[in-house]
């Protein structure tokens, strides 16, 4: 295998101090490779670690222990023509579309400033036609948005701008982290559409960060459980939304609100209650003091990962039956069909 | 069938901007019958919000109540002078609102946030009293006892939540306005916080109005179900008939739009974008982005009319 465009090797990432402390993300091993172009979603709860995750992959945050890297190069260390180069190859789309706008320019600012730092045009006219080209990709009329400020704008227009400045940099690799929370339900599917158009005809990987399963579900080819920071399952979305095999995924697709009356929240009354246990310090599986299958070696050990397909894992002693895939390799389960 | 707890009957808030008026919520009228819980959704704009704030009488200049009936309990609450409204709000009608963060006070302890609401309305407790109702009601939302003598920052999302819920039933109100509620909060918590709301509507026999854009959070919890666009309400019903069969237009798009378990892949958006509110198109307002809309559409505003029984829709196709 070539080297990971971007990865995250052995990674920790705690917060707080020495004696009160949270452990966002906990030896975590990721590579995403840059000829593989999938949606991968990561879901979780708040504090699940998805978001340090990205942080983590975009350089906002240095690991605790382990590395986050570059092809090849520890974020932390690059410099020159590799940070400009990591900087333009590695997109991001975040959460809250007034959060990247400042309101006192026009929202071409946003489109204009990355054109002038990385070059992408040698004329004013040449730069336009960008602008214009990556708007239009994303289903807005340039028209209509550019020369306006934020305010004049509909949160999924701006959304819509955020995913086209992504898009204009022809970036090998994006984190997208709740793209679409914010925004109105019935302009979801807008920026979900230019996000998996974005990865199919150019071909660019997309990490889909978002504790939203429905929406998960729906854009992504394989998904990553995450529960207090470490993997619960993952692999093949169809598989495991359709079949969960994690008792805490089985939670998570139970509570997803399907707009169909006629199917309801499914009954797993006793983990639901008992989601406000304390987090202490665990030694074996996180879950296991809200697990109603929990068995004495869950407190014990955590649970490797399981791999029973080839293209989804489960960290859960209810699949100890199966083989065991080294948690440094997880990554091998995204590029199973 | 059982005498609507609240009647809300042509009511109109516009909002006074340099433009001209914009007309948020634009002669809506619909019943809330005792121990249903309703939901209204829409999209941004549509006045869903401003509707629960016209029922709270809080709408604050530039905006005004323009004209209509709300009918709590026979009392229009539209005429009411302030101080009898405040004497309402809490007693008779409370808000569950949208951000417990912003909702709670920082520096104050839980207890004394519960028990806030019914001093200011006169209610004269002793100490113990007060601790025995802070823990019936922290007891009520799913809430351990020592909860009381924490501060809100100390709470996760969901427990915050909680205690905005406990307040709204502090003083065991008839009806209750939930402004998204849940919206903040992940998918399992959700449906905790949903399910002890629940629970307390059965036990308190509260009525309540949902707010929300959440569609399948609707599904999953109300009984019946109004939808409003651009200031007006174009369909409501009961949540299973009108999930089987919408018959308005936009209805029909809005769930057509909704991801479901067996169209993954397919993103189908409305087209168009909403309307201006100061400048509504002349008809029906969904007209320039409806799929169906003819000559009429463009010239009449539609009844809203029973079309059958507890059915309620505004659109030519079924009335005209």
């Amino acid at each position: 295998m070539s080297t990971p465009l971007l990865e995250l090797r052995n990674v920790t990432k705690i917060f707080g101090s020495k004696t009160e402390y949270t452990v966002a993300l906990d030896d975590m091993t990721l590579a995403f490779d840059e000829n593989l172009p999938k949606i991968i979603a990561v879901v979780g709860e708040s504090g699940s670690g998805k978001t340090t995750t990205g942080m983590l992959l975009l350089g906002f945050y240095g690991p605790t222990m382990g590395q986050a890297l570059f092809r090849g190069k520890p974020l932390s260390e690059l410099k020159g023509p590799d940070l400009f180069q990591f900087r333009r190859e590695v997109q991001a789309v975040f959460q809250d579309p007034f959060a990247v706008y400042n309101p006192f320019y026009k929202v071409d600012n946003l489109l204009s400033i990355p054109i002038k730092n990385f070059k992408l045009a040698d004329s004013k006219a040449g730069a336009r036609d960008l602008m214009e080209d990556a708007l239009e990709r994303v289903g807005l009329r340039p028209e209509e948005t550019l020369g306006r400020y934020p305010h004049q704008l509909s949160g999924g227009q701006r959304q819509r701008i955020a995913v086209a400045r992504a898009l204009l940099l022809k970036p090998k690799f994006l984190v997208t982290d709740e793209p679409v929370s914010m925004v109105d339900a019935s302009l979801r599917s807008t920026i979900l559409k230019s996000l998996r158009a974005m990865n199919q005809e150019f071909g660019i990987p997309i990490l889909y960060i978002t504790h939203d399963l429905t929406t998960a579900y729906h854009i992504s080819d394989y998904i990553i459980i995450l529960y207090r920071g470490s993997v619960m399952e993952a692999g093949d979305v169809d598989s495991i939304i359709r079949d969960p095999h994690h008792p805490y995924t089985k939670l998570l697709v139970s509570s997803i609100p399907w707009p169909n009356p006629e199917l309801s929240w499914g009954g797993t009354e006793e983990m639901i209650q008992k989601s406000q246990v304390a987090f202490k310090a665990i030694t074996g599986c996180k879950f296991a003091p809200r697990c109603p299958y929990r068995m004495d070696i869950c407190d014990t050990k955590a649970p490797e990962l399981f791999r029973p397909q080839n293209n989804r894992v489960v960290a859960c002693y209810l699949n100890r039956d199966n083989e065991v895939l080294s948690r440094a390799d997880l990554s091998k389960v995204f590029a199973e069909a | 069938m059982s005498e609507p707890v609240l009647q809300i009957k042509n009511l109109k808030v516009y909002y006074y901007v340099e433009a001209g008026a914009v007309k948020a919520v634009d002669d809506v009228s619909f019943d809330l019958d005792f121990g249903v819980k309703m939901g209204l959704v829409g999209e941004s704009g549509s006045g869903k919000s401003t509707m629960a704030l016209a029922l709270m009488r809080m709408i604050k200049p530039p905006g005004k109540i323009e004209e209509g009936q709300m009918i709590l309990d026979g009392t229009d609450l539209v005429g009411l002078s302030e101080e009898r409204m405040r004497q309402t709000r809490l007693r008779k009608l409370a808000m569950i609102p949208q951000g417990a963060m912003n909702a709670l006070n920082p520096v104050m302890r839980i207890d004394k946030q519960l028990v806030d609401g019914m001093l200011d309305h006169g209610i004269v407790l002793s100490k113990e009293e007060r601790e025995e109702r802070v823990a019936q009601l922290l007891e009520m939302v799913d809430l351990a006892p020592k909860v009381g003598k924490m501060y809100p920052h100390e709470l996760s999302g969901g427990m915050q939540q909680r205690v905005t819920v406990a307040q709204s039933i502090s003083m065991e109100p008839d009806v209750i306005i939930a402004d998204e509620p849940t919206s903040a909060l992940d998918v399992v918590i959700q449906r905790q916080v949903m399910e002890t709301i629940n629970r307390l509507q059965q036990k308190l026999g509260l009525s309540i109005i949902l707010i929300g854009h959440d569609m399948g959070l609707m599904a999953q919890s109300v009984d019946r179900l109004a939808v409003m666009y651009a200031g007006r309400m174009m369909e409501i019903g009961e949540i299973r008939a009108m999930f089987r069969n919408p018959l308005h237009p936009y209805t029909q798009l809005l769930i057509e739009s909704l991801p479901v378990l067996d169209n993954k892949g397919v993103f189908s958006g409305i087209p168009g974008i909403t309307p201006s509110l100061v400048n509504p198109p002349a008809g029906c307002v969904f007209h320039t982005r409806c799929p169906k809309a003819w000559d009429l559409c463009r010239e009449k505003t539609p009844e809203f009319v029973e079309v059958q029984s507890g059915r309620w829709v505004a659109c030519h196709l079924h009335t005209a």
